[in-house]
């Protein structure tokens, strides 16, 4: 069957009020945590996955999804309004779009945004319906060493190839790496590093490292902050875009959205690769270049366009490899385990109703979010106003909601305040936080397939480079590691730097 | 991405400090891997080959990290303000001594209200309040209705089983 006929039985599936529902939970608590400071779709889905447990399989993995997209578009409100961006993804959207706001067009700033979204969200949707049978085939294919290889890539990438140092991000990967081993070996049945304590022989949970690293390591940080952080501008104006905006914006809109979809697709890198990558091409092809740093709308609508399509794309490799490239697909991967479903190819053989009504759910979520944050956007502006104290407060009886959830026992709790305390060193010396969840869910997945591939090969450890595409992975991993180094030690690394691959 | 590092150069006590930090990692993973038995069949590669590979890779890293600090390549965190890092701490603290003694609405009204004050809301027994009202919703929809299996204590006994 091909790709459409399959996407129209999906939209069938994705059409019935319960998971109309879910996605609209979704997308709702998405814009919001979007919109909120301090916490980004990572954290909101880590937060609920005890919560789904006893939930529909199908309605809550779309509901994650929903928020991941969600989020990208929530994330610009504050990135123009506030100069904070919410999520990370959207930084670059700051650049521009809060000068547009302190020249009072932050209305037309915001609906290029949403609009940018929602046109990047569509066609990546779309992209991701097409392209993931094709790699499907193509993951068929693979062995352990070739998984093993794109594992590699995908730590690489991760951790060392963005941000301002590629050995503050490997330091962390292999925390979460050494995290990682915590536990009962899956192949052997051996207890690894649980001394004796009861709770560790089923491993770290991800929810528990994620709430840590995310919520309470950053509620820590910004605690301790001695400066007050900035004002607020008002919309002033209309929200309606002018005839030059609107010819200004489509291209950057489509620009954005096929710069974001293939690195969202490749295991290089998230959103905020893509965002930045977008806000470059922009400013190099603009007829405005004057305009750029005082509030330029393509600076807005490209990398607006670029990260939704992004996240989009990080659906790829999450689905057809089981391979997540971000924070917030390390975590829906762990969302798929919960309820015994292993992403890779034979989800779309052994359940192709939920893939499709999945990917179809995201085409509507797609509507839904461009309903609600341009007719609805100030209510999501009212959300702001909510006090700090409040708010941290309320983050953080959430974040051990979920833990004692999970878990109600002393131990769990000393862990999150352990990684908590951990997530706040982290911040304080410019380690990343993302490699060491995305170490924590793939270490364990890296050594089976390791462990599998010598056990065919006998023990050779040639074999791991015996194939051209296994080798052809490993060699552009090893690229990706030494030249960003290279080019930070020849004094060109801020560029890397500002695209560094933050929380979410 | 924190602003407010300045890029000083000169050696950096807290690069020692992680480096500690890594090697002492590494090492509780090299003893343990090293009480494994090492069944590794015909890969060869046993349970404790994989956490001694992470544990050599640590090691490299601390080192990096020493030489980072003694050449000042670490970036400078602004200063901190501790008080509201020691609230929030002691929430958490309490949290977890007091959860299966006291439940989770009292105490997640305690770890709210002292959030809150490290934020500069005061006075602390206006913040429990809330945080009160607060965590009374969340245990009723979550544990009620969600079937969350969360502690209660003697407040929840007597609102919700009462």
């Amino acid at each position: 069957m091909d790709s459409f006929s399959l996407l129209m039985q999906g939209l069938v599936t994705a059409m019935q009020p319960m998971i109309l529902l879910y996605a609209l939970i979704g997308v709702t608590l998405g814009t919001a945590v979007g919109v909120l400071p301090g916490i980004g779709p990572a954290l909101t889905v880590a937060l609920l996955l005890p919560v789904t447990y006893g939930l529909d399989p199908a309605g809550s993995l779309i509901m994650f999804a929903g928020i991941y997209y969600g989020g990208m578009y929530g994330g610009s409100t504050t990135s123009i309004l506030l100069n904070t961006p919410g999520e990370s993804a959207s930084i670059v959207t700051a650049i521009e779009g809060n000068r547009m706001a302190k020249a009072g067009r932050g209305g037309p700033a915001l609906a290029t945004a949403a609009i940018g979204s929602f046109v990047a969200g569509l066609i990546a949707t779309l992209l991701l319906a097409f392209l993931a049978p094709q790699v499907v085939k193509l993951a068929l294919t693979l062995g352990p060493r070739e998984y093993f290889a794109l594992m590699v890539l995908a730590f690489v990438t991760v951790s060392a190839t963005f941000g301002d140092s590629a050995l503050r991000g490997l330091t962390s990967l292999f925390i979460g790496l050494a995290l990682a081993c915590v536990g009962i070996d899956g192949l052997t049945g051996a207890a690894r590093l649980t001394y004796g304590v009861p709770q560790l022989m089923d491993g770290i949970e991800t929810t528990t490292l994620a709430v840590a690293l995310f919520a309470i390591g950053e509620a820590l940080a910004v605690a301790a902050m001695l400066q007050p952080p900035d004002g607020m501008h008002k919309i002033k104006g209309s929200v309606r875009m002018t005839a030059t905006d609107w010819s200004r914006s489509w291209k950057a809109w489509l620009r954005g959205t096929f710069i974001g979809f293939p690195i969202g697709s490749m295991p290089a890198g998230g959103a905020d690769v893509a965002s930045f990558l977008s806000y470059a091409a922009e400013r190099k092809l603009t007829k405005h270049p004057e305009e750029f740093g005082t509030g330029a709308i393509e600076g807005v609508a490209g990398p607006e366009a670029a990260n939704n399509a992004a996240a989009a794309g990080t659906l790829v490799p999450l689905l057809t490899l089981g391979l997540p490239t971000t924070a917030t697909a390390a975590i829906m991967l762990a969302g798929f385990q919960q309820f015994g479903l292993q992403p890779g190819p034979l989800l779309f053989v052994m359940n192709a109703e939920l893939v499709w009504g999945l990917i179809a759910a995201l085409l509507i979520a797609n509507v839904m979010l461009v309903i609600l944050n341009l007719p609805l956007i100030g209510l999501w502006i009212k959300l702001l106003s909510i006090p700090r104290p409040w708010l941290y407060g309320g983050i953080l009886l959430f974040a051990t909601l979920g833990t004692i959830g999970v878990n109600p026992s002393p131990v769990e709790l000393g862990m999150l305040i352990l990684f908590g305390v951990m997530g706040y060193g982290m911040r304080l010396y410019g380690y990343p936080v993302a490699p060491v969840v995305v170490g924590l869910i793939l270490g364990p997945m890296a050594e089976q397939q390791l462990r599998r591939a010598l056990a065919i090969a006998q023990g050779d450890w040639t074999t791991l480079v015996a194939t051209p595409v296994s080798a052809t992975l490993l060699g552009i991993s090893a690229v990706f590691l030494v030249v960003p180094m290279l080019m930070r030690l020849r004094g060109r690394g801020q560029v890397l730097s500002q695209v560094a691959g933050d929380p979410d | 991405m924190r602003q407010g590092s300045s890029p000083e150069r000169r050696p950096r006590g807290a690069a020692f400090v992680i480096a500690a930090g890594l090697a002492g990692l590494a090492v509780m993973l090299l003893v343990d891997a090293a009480g494994l038995r090492q069944d590794g069949g015909y890969a060869g590669v046993g349970p404790a080959d994989v956490p001694r590979i992470v544990a050599y890779g640590l090691l490299v890293l601390a080192g990096l990290t020493v030489l980072a600090g003694v050449r000042g390549d670490l970036p400078r965190p602004p200063r901190q303000a501790p008080a509201p890092v020691l609230w929030i701490l002691g929430g958490l603290g309490l949290q977890l001594v007091l959860l299966h003694v006291v439940g989770f609405v009292l105490s997640g009204a305690l770890l709210f209200g002292m959030t809150a004050r490290a934020f500069g809301q005061r006075p602390l027994w206006k913040n429990v309040a809330v945080g009160l009202v607060l965590a009374l919703v969340i245990y009723g929809i979550f544990d009620r209705l969600l079937r969350l299996n969360l502690p209660g204590g003697p407040l929840e006994m007597l609102i919700f089983r009462g």
